[in-house]
Order: structure tokens, then sequence, then C-alpha cells
């Protein structure tokens, strides 16, 4: 195909006109040559022989006339072995490499390769010649950390069935040499290395079937595994005010989570928040792994002060990312901070196409875009039988904290589950700041369902007991409902809250959580003897006392059974009954 | 390239439009009018179309005045000599001082590598509880304090200022009342920090748009300072009038508004400047306490909103005092762990009992009766008011956190604390009222 070339005619912000000579396709990349540098851009809109372009740079110095390369290709990312452990910008710049070339500042116009070409993988071969293979099969795997990154049939190639003419030995490459040709059953033959490109706005769907995610992701943070949970393959949001704690709440999941890889697109939020990942996580360990947690993370940041259309871009190289290691039969979690921005970047770009707004002057378009990217969430079965899975977490950041808005509206329509942070929680410590009461998850989780129904549905009674003593005050409420709003508050307070910089309740295991819960079920099913309101505070001050230092010991430590002594021998002391509508417990009482 | 324009084509708002050819985005210009002359830049071209906008304000330009362009985006000159002097929002000397030529930079240049920039790590000390305890400031962050017009904002960031062991001071006026001006001037000259503080001014009988040059011309001479390894303390007050000075251009740009009039990039243009906080690896750093007014004390407002979207958090004041609720640090986690070991728990801590205390207040004005808990949290809200949230406390941190212990047992009974009870029972003070209690007998 005939490259296209142009001249610009038009400048406002980051968006220009040209004029264009030649044949050019929507959302092909094309660079404007500022004297001796190409600022990188994206056709995205086209007519006649005028097209506009978003610039993922500054557009200082640009000048009508200057002259615009088409390259007949989309927006597309590098896969191969070593992505793992790289930061990259949205356009998927490795940023450490360009800080050596560059110095302290991003400088426009330079764009380094996505993957090191002149490191050696040692390629292990999978197939032999005369195999059959199809897209994404793996012909053969390289060690990536502790990974086995699976060398695969290009996604690109159409569908078919293809044949191994040729497979190397196992040897060291780099990853631009041929390791194994194929051809398809026209006897065409395609060399294939150890790296591809492929378009970022464009979904792999190269696997056997999609599946319904039914497995939980566990994240550690006790409210969401207990009450709330996420589902591997799933998609969840966390929409709340600034300040209420999304950033937070993604960091610990990103530390904590049960997958194998964690994507962290820090799209149009903050740089330090970045830089507390990039200098901290090369030296954690990675319990599961004993690992550096770097090993299975791939940061992606566009931070709120780099070019504003590369942020759009970032989520879809994100993505794009994810699905390349679901391909290899990995459980992957892709972190989105915050999509409001990306939305915001749409909206740009949307307003200097002076295209017909809509809501908040956001694009008609808004929802489903939104939906098309979280789309790209789910667990898969590959052609080998294996399971893969990318989960989507995205955060929403809605002017004013008003989730009536259209980004957190259109967000809510397609999620499986919905953590909205809460001002007033925030504002009174209560982190995470998830309000349990109005967020809702369509997933299974862990712990026995009835019972976890029971403690929320106490929960509910509590806060009514709450709102109602608002109105009629302590004295107008009974000692029954007293001691129900008691309760509540302090499952809250001991097992909704949880100290996410504390070494040992920053992560609660699954194992505990089960176990602290069953503990803390009896106490919200268990009638106690109070002689007043007075003295019911009390106890369960006492309570709650124990249960903190309990939250502050390590699990199999002495001072946990010890804790757990204490909260047996208090919680005796005023014990009646346990509720007679509970089977489980009949037995035990 | 100096050529002279002598046709403007059209005057709209701030904005003109000339016909000329071989501009470039962003390049600056000289309008000279009878009223004098002012600078411009270019923020739209098309075929050879230029709008500009007139940092004097277009009022009394006419199509016949004159239009030059410079060949070059927006600089300002860069050298000690800036140290001791005052600016307006161009760059123009504002004392009597001789103009500067000499080693001209870009301003508004592109952002930092995040790969070059450090966690932050050094707590800023301003002897005040509400900050220093509960929200402390870090070098390198970036926040603004949330204020309803009428507060004593201007003098607190004075006084932080004087008090934060700062290399350099860069004050960036916005809007600002000519009083404030003076206030600033004074106050720094009798703080002896006058000889390290740089000023751009811009008050608010100013022109309104010559105000959008400020926060970039003052944060690009705080940045080459910081590379030079000076930690930098940029304030800029008030970043509502920035915005509003965006908003007027983005009208008359014809550009669809997103909320209240504003434009849809406030976001991005507000993060480009906040962001230039930073603190460098292997070099100095800047720290930025801004101002932003919230029109009719609203949070929601986008100015406000989206602030505190971009910034590490933010005080907010009101009546008088930095309000616990509302006000933030968000890096205050970098520093708060070294200090001392009960100041994360006990930071945490009073503000759970600050809450609660609000709720019985609320109670309490129903005319409900006040049980035995509401009675205790009541005289704990008043104490933690008087002795810690009043501004003219001046205490340094340690002290403030033994307050802190003082205030509670003088209050509660150790377990009705909701900390752990190791910290307490190593925190309590010996002769408290209450304490001989559950917490140690365990
Ligand atoms: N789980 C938590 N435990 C303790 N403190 C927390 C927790 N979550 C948030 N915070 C506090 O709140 C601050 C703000 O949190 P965070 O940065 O996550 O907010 P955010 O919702 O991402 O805000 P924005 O939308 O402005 O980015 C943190 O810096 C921290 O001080
Ligand atoms: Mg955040």
């Amino acid at each position: 195909m005939d490259k296209a070339a142009g001249k610009v005619i038009g400048i406002t912000g980051n968006m220009v006109t040209v004029e264009v000579d030649g044949t050019i396709a929507m959302n092909e990349v094309g660079y404007v040559i500022v004297g001796d540098t190409r600022l990188k851009s994206e056709i995205i809109r086209i007519s006649g022989t005028t097209a506009e372009l978003q610039v993922f740079e500054m557009t200082q110095g640009v000048s009508v006339g200057d002259s615009v390369e088409f390259t007949g290709e989309m927006l597309s990312v590098t896969l191969g072995p070593g992505l793992l452990g790289q930061v990259y910008d949205g356009l998927q710049n490795p940023l450490p490499e360009l800080a050596e070339q560059c110095g302290f500042f991003l400088q426009r116009g330079i764009y380094l390769d996505a993957l090191d070409g002149t490191k050696k993988w040692k390629f292990s071969p999978a197939v032999k010649k005369g195999d059959s293979v199809r897209v994404s099969d793996a012909v053969g795997t390289v060690k990536e950390g502790i990974f086995d990154h699976r060398i695969m049939v290009p996604f690109y190639l159409p569908e078919d069935e293809y044949t191994v003419s040729s497979i190397t030995e196992e040897g060291s490459f780099t990853i631009s040499e041929t390791v194994c040709t194929i051809s398809n059953t026209k006897g065409r033959t395609y060399d294939l290395s150890m790296s591809f490109e492929w378009p970022v706005k464009r979904a792999v769907k190269t696997y056997a079937e999609r599946l319904k995610p039914d497995k939980p992701m566990i994240t550690k943070v006790r409210l969401i595994d207990t009450l709330l949970p996420v589902a591997r393959g799933g998609t969840y949001c966390i929409p709340g005010p600034f300040g209420a704690g999304k950033t937070v709440l993604q960091q610990i999941t990103s530390r904590h989570a049960e997958v194998d890889i964690v994507i962290i697109a820090a799209c149009g939020e903050r740089a330090g928040e970045v830089v507390e990942t990039l200098k901290e996580f090369p030296e954690l360990t990675d319990p599961r792994t004993g690992k550096s947690l770097m090993e299975r993370t791939i940061i992606i940041c566009n931070t709120s002060s780099m070019p504003v259309a590369a942020r759009e871009a970032s989520v879809y190289t994100a993505v794009t990312l994810a699905e390349y290691y679901r391909q290899m039969g990995l459980h992957v979690l892709l972190l989105a901070d915050s999509t409001s921005r990306w939305a915001q970047a749409m909206r740009e770009m949307s307003g200097r196409l002076e295209e017909i707004p809509g809501e908040e002057a956001f694009p008609a378009y808004l929802e489903s875009v939104i939906a098309s990217f979280y789309e790209r969430a789910g667990v898969v079965r590959l052609n080998d039988g294996s399971l893969g899975s990318v989960t989507i977490g995205g955060t929403v950041s809605p002017a004013g904290g008003n989730f009536e808005e259209p980004v957190t509206q259109a967000t809510l329509k397609v999620v499986g589950a919905f953590h909205g942070l809460s001002r007033e929680r925030s504002d009174a410590r209560k982190y995470p700041a998830i309000h349990p009461l109005e967020s809702w998850s369509k997933y299974e989780g862990v712990i026995e369902k009835p019972k976890v129904a029971y403690v929320t549905d106490l929960l509910f009674r509590g806060e009514e007991v709450n709102q109602m003593m608002k109105v009629v005050g302590e004295e107008g409420t009974s000692n029954e409902d007293y001691v129900i709003y008691l309760k509540s508050d302090f499952i809250d307070s001991v097992y909704l809250q949880q100290n996410s910089f504390d070494p040992v309740d920053g992560a609660v295991s699954i194992e505990r959580q089960q176990y602290v819960f069953d503990r803390l079920f009896k106490i919200a099913a268990s009638e106690f003897e109070v002689e007043s309101k007075e003295d019911a505070r009390h106890f369960f001050n006492q309570l709650r006392q124990l249960y903190i230092d309990w939250n502050g010991a390590a699990w199999d430590s002495d001072s946990f059974q010890e804790i757990e002594q204490s909260i047996e021998e208090k919680f005796k002391q005023k014990w009646i009954s346990y509720d007679s509508h509970i089977k489980s417990l009949r037995t035990e009482a | 390239m100096r050529k002279v324009y002598t046709r403007i084509e059209s005057i709209s708002g701030n904005v003109i439009t000339v016909r000329a050819e071989g501009i470039k985005n962003g390049d600056l210009a000289v309008v000279n009018s009878v009223y004098g002359s002012s600078l411009a830049n270019v923020i739209r071209l098309k075929h050879d179309q230029v709008s500009l906008q007139v940092f004097a304000g277009a009022r009394g330009v006419s199509t016949g005045d004159e239009v030059r362009f410079l060949g070059k985006p927006m600089q300002v000159s860069f050298s000690d000599n800036l140290l001791g002097r005052i600016f307006d929002g161009s760059g123009r000397p504002r004392d009597n001082g001789p103009e500067l030529k000499e080693n001209m930079i870009d301003i508004g240049g592109p952002s930092v590598n995040p790969a070059k920039r450090i966690i932050p790590k050094n707590m800023i000390r301003t002897g005040i509880p509400m900050i220093d305890v509960f929200n402390s400031l870090v070098e390198s962050q970036k926040l603004p304090i949330f204020s309803v017009s009428g507060e004593p904002y201007n003098p607190l960031l004075a006084r932080i200022a004087l008090q934060a062991e700062v290399d350099l001071i860069i004050l960036g006026g916005i809007g600002l009342k000519y009083d404030d001006y003076l206030y600033f001037r004074e106050t720094l000259e009798e703080g002896g920090a006058m000889s390290r503080t740089i000023f751009f001014v811009h008050t608010a009988s100013d022109p309104t748009v010559e105000g959008l040059l400020v926060p970039d011309v003052s944060l690009a001479v705080a940045e080459q300072f910081a590379l030079q390894g000076k930690k930098v303390l940029v304030l800029l007050t008030d970043m509502t009038n920035f915005a509003d000075a965006m908003k007027e251009i983005a009208i008359t740009m014809e550009q669809v508004p997103s909320n209240r009039g504003y434009p849809g990039d406030l976001y991005s243009q507000l993060a480009s400047r906040y962001e230039k906080a930073v603190d460098f690896d292997e070099a100095g750093s800047v720290t930025i306490l801004a101002v932003t007014t919230m029109p009719g004390d609203d949070v929601t407002h986008p100015v406000p909103d989206n602030t505190g979207y971009i910034t590490e958090g933010q005080y907010y004041l009101k009546n008088g005092r930095i309000e616990p609720f509302g006000s933030l640090s968000r890096l205050k986690q970098q520093v708060n762990d070294k200090t001392r070991d009960d100041h994360r728990a006990l930071m945490d801590g009073m503000i759970k009992l600050y809450a609660s205390y609000k709720e019985s207040l609320e109670k309490k004005s129903m005319g409900f009766r006040m049980s035995d808990w509401d009675k205790k949290l009541l005289s704990y809200g008043e104490l933690f008011e008087e002795k810690m949230m009043d501004l003219s406390v001046n205490i340094p941190l340690e002290q403030a956190l033994d307050l802190g212990w003082e205030i509670l047992s003088q209050c509660f009974e150790k377990d009705e604390t909701g900390l752990r009870s190791g910290l307490v029972n190593k925190h309590w003070p010996e002769d408290a009222a209450y304490g001989k209690d559950t917490a140690d007998e365990k």
C-alpha cells in the first residue's frame, strides 16, 4: 500500500487539520514534522481530502504548511517477552530508557523500542516440524521471570490451519530472529519471531470460548472479599469523590491480589502516585513467588500533565498487554486509574472536532466506548484447554463526587461489581471507604452466603436504628434496637474497616477472613445480657478493643490465640443464646 | 520574520485574529494600541488566520493596530538576579529595578519524566497541629488551601512560607488584591525572607488575561532553581482567578463548556501547572502551596472540585480554622511513620472521635438527652477545637502529640479510644483522669 502524505492547514490545541494526498484510514498513525522532530498522531476524522489528527504530543511550534507523513498502520503495541517489569508511557515508550536518553524531562518526538532488541532469550520449542497449529497456539516458550512466556502464532494471521515447516532447536535468540516458519493451507509461509505488533483498539479474540467469571479474585481486603467480591475475569468500578481512597485501594490491590500479572494503567492521574509504585515494587517481595513484585507488574503511565491524546491511548495499550498474557493461560488484573480522565480526553477531542455534545459535554458515544472497553475483560478457554483471564477494575472520578454523572452511570451499566466510596466514611477515616450498603456485587464470594446475608442484614438494620436515633434520640430507642446498632457499628469498625498500612491487617488471607468472620458471625447472631445502654456500649467497646488488637496479631502467632481466648471469655460473660433461626448454631448452643 | 501586521480581522473578547503566514502555534506577538503595548500568544491557526489571546485584554484595540510576531514562545529571564525582585505577570519589573533580559527560558515546558522523580520524604514542619499532626505537609507536595473568601488564607500562606525551611520562595499572585500584595511584601520583609523571595504579581486591577501567565512563569523559574539543587516553595494565590481567566478565553473561542461555563480541559490545564511540583532525583524540589477560593463555599464547584482531583490533598479553611474534615494531606503517610510511633494511630483515632463528637453535637442541637458517652464526646470536641484546631496554636509536633494524649485521657477511658492497647499503655499520661481500666487487665 502506498503511504499517504499531507500538509497541516489548521491547529487547535492538540488537534491538527491536514490536507491529505493519498489513501488514509481511520485511526491510522501519522507523523507531523516540525523541523527535525516527528510528532506521533492518529487520524480521528476524515472528510474528503482533509483529515483531523489528534497529536500525542504538545503542538507548540507547529505551523500551517508543515508536512505530515502517514504510516499505513494503526496505533499498535509490540508484544513479546520482556514486557513484565516495564514502565511505559501510553504509547509504550519505556520511561526509564527515555530518562537515560533525555534526562529529567520528557522530550517530544522521541519514540524508543518497547522491547530490548539485543537481549537474548532462551527459546524452548513446543512443536515439531509437521505439527499443525492455529492462531495464538504456542510454538515454544521462553522463561520470563517466573512465567513460561508462550511464543504464539501471531494474532494478526487469519484463522486457518497452519503447518510447522521449520522450528529451531532450543537456543538463545533476540526477539526479532526467526524461530519458526509455518505455512497455511494454501502453502503460503510465514516466518515467526518472538515478537509481533497488534493494534490496541482491537480486542484479541483468538481463543476457544469465553466463559462465565465464577471464581473469586482474592484481594485480601475483607470488605471486598467477604461482602462485595470480584470475580476473575470480571469487571468492577470504584467511583468516589477526590481523596476518598480510590488510588490507595488500587495500590493495595495491585500488591496483594491473587493473580499472576498486574497491569497498572495510571491514566491522567498524579505522577507521584506512579513513582510510589515504581520505586517500591522492586523492593517488595511477592509472598506467592518470593520474587519482587515488579516481576509480575507492568506500569502504563500517562499522568495528568502528559499529553492528553496519549492518555486516551494508554488504557487501550494496557488492556492489549493484558489480553496478550491472558493468551498464555495466565490470570491478569488490569487496574485503571482513572477512567474519568480517559473519558475527559475523549471529551476534549470531541469538543475540538465540534461534535454535538451530550450530557456535560461528553460525546454521545461515551457509553458504547466504555462498554466495549470493559467487554475486553473475561475468562477464556484457550485452544489448548487452559484458562486465562483479564479482570478489569477502573476508578471513576465523578465531578463533584456525584454519581449521577455520565461516566459513572455508563460504567455502572456494564460492570459486575460496584465499590462506591463515600465522603462521610473517608472523612471519618473509616477506610477502605467503600460504602458497604450502597455498593453491590453480582459475583460469588468465598464466605458462606447465608452468613454474609445475615451480617449484611444486620448492617442494614443497624443503619436504620442509627438513622432513627437521630430523630427520636437514644432515649426513644429500645435496648434491643440499641444493641443492633452497637453490633453493626462493631462489625464495621473491626471487620469492614481495615488498616491498609499495617503489616498484618493490611492484607488478610482468605483463611483468616473465613475464620474471623465465623467468630464475628456468632457475635452478630447472639443475644447478650445487658442491663442498660451504657452497659451494652461498654461491653461492645471492650470487644472492639480486643478485636482491634486481634487484627494486628499475625495469623498463627501466640498472641493471636491469646487474644482469641480473651475474646471468648469476654463473649461468654454476657452471652445468653444464639438466634434460634440459625440452624448451624443450634447444635453449637 | 519580524514583520508587522496592521490589519486585525476580528476582535472578540480578548482574542484577536489576523492574517499572517509562517506563524507557529504558541508563538508570541506584541500588540500595540493607543493604550500601550501588550503581549499576545497564538492559540489557533487556520489556513492564514491566526488567533491570538491578548494578555492585557483587547479592550481599546482597533482593527488598524499593529501586531508584531516575535517568532518565539513566551519566555522569562532566569538567574540569581531575580532574587528579591518583584515582577508583573508578564515578567516586567514592578519594582524600580532593571528589566532582566539574560538567559531567557521557555515557560510551560514539558513534564518531568516520572522515572526521574523520587518519593518525597521530608516533612515540612509548620508548628500548626492541624497540619503537622493530622495532615503533614511534605516537601514537593502540591497542596491548595480551600477557602471561602474572607478567610485569612493569605496570612496562613505567609506564615507557612516563613516557617518552612526552604531555600527560595516564589510568590505568584493572580488577581491579588493590592493590599494583600503589600501584606506579603511587608511580612516577608519583616521575616527577613525578602532576599530569597521572587514575586510575580498580577493584581486585581491588572487585565484578567495577564494572570494566565503567572503560574507558568513562576513555575518555570522554580523548576530551574530546583534543577540547581534548591528547595523552592511556590505560593500561588488565587488559582480560582486563574481558572476564571481561562473560562473567559474559552467562552470567547466558543468552546463547548463542560460544567458551569468552564472548559472541558480545565482538569488538564490545572494539572499541567500543579504537576510541576516535584522532588527531583539528585537535585532540588518544587513545593506548591496554592489558594483556591470556593465560590459560595461550595467544594463541588468545578474549580475546587477539579483541583482536589489533582493536588495531593488540601487544607480546608473555615471559620478561621483548618477543618479536620475536608482537609487531607495525601503525602502524610510518607513521613508520619518516621516521626513517632504514636503519630499515625493518634491522628486517625482523634479524628474518628471528633467525627463522633459531631454526631453527638447534632443530637444535642435536636434537643435529645445526652448519654454519658455523648457527654464525654462533647467535652472532647470542645477541648480538641480549643487546643488543637485554633490557628493561634503554635507548637512543635511532639508537643502536639503529647497534648493529644492529654486531651484523650481527660475525656475517655483507655478502651474508648479505639486505639491499640500497646500504644495506649505506652503514651497514656500517668496522672490521667481516667485510665485505671480494662486495657491494663490483659
Ligand atoms: N485504606 C486507607 N487507609 C488509610 N488511609 C487511606 C486509605 N485510603 C485513603 N487513605 C488516605 O486518603 C488519601 C487519599 O486517598 P487516595 O489518593 O486513594 O484518594 P483518591 O480517591 O484516589 O483521590 P483522587 O480522586 O483525588 O485521586 C490517602 O493519601 C491517604 O492519606
Ligand atoms: Mg486517586
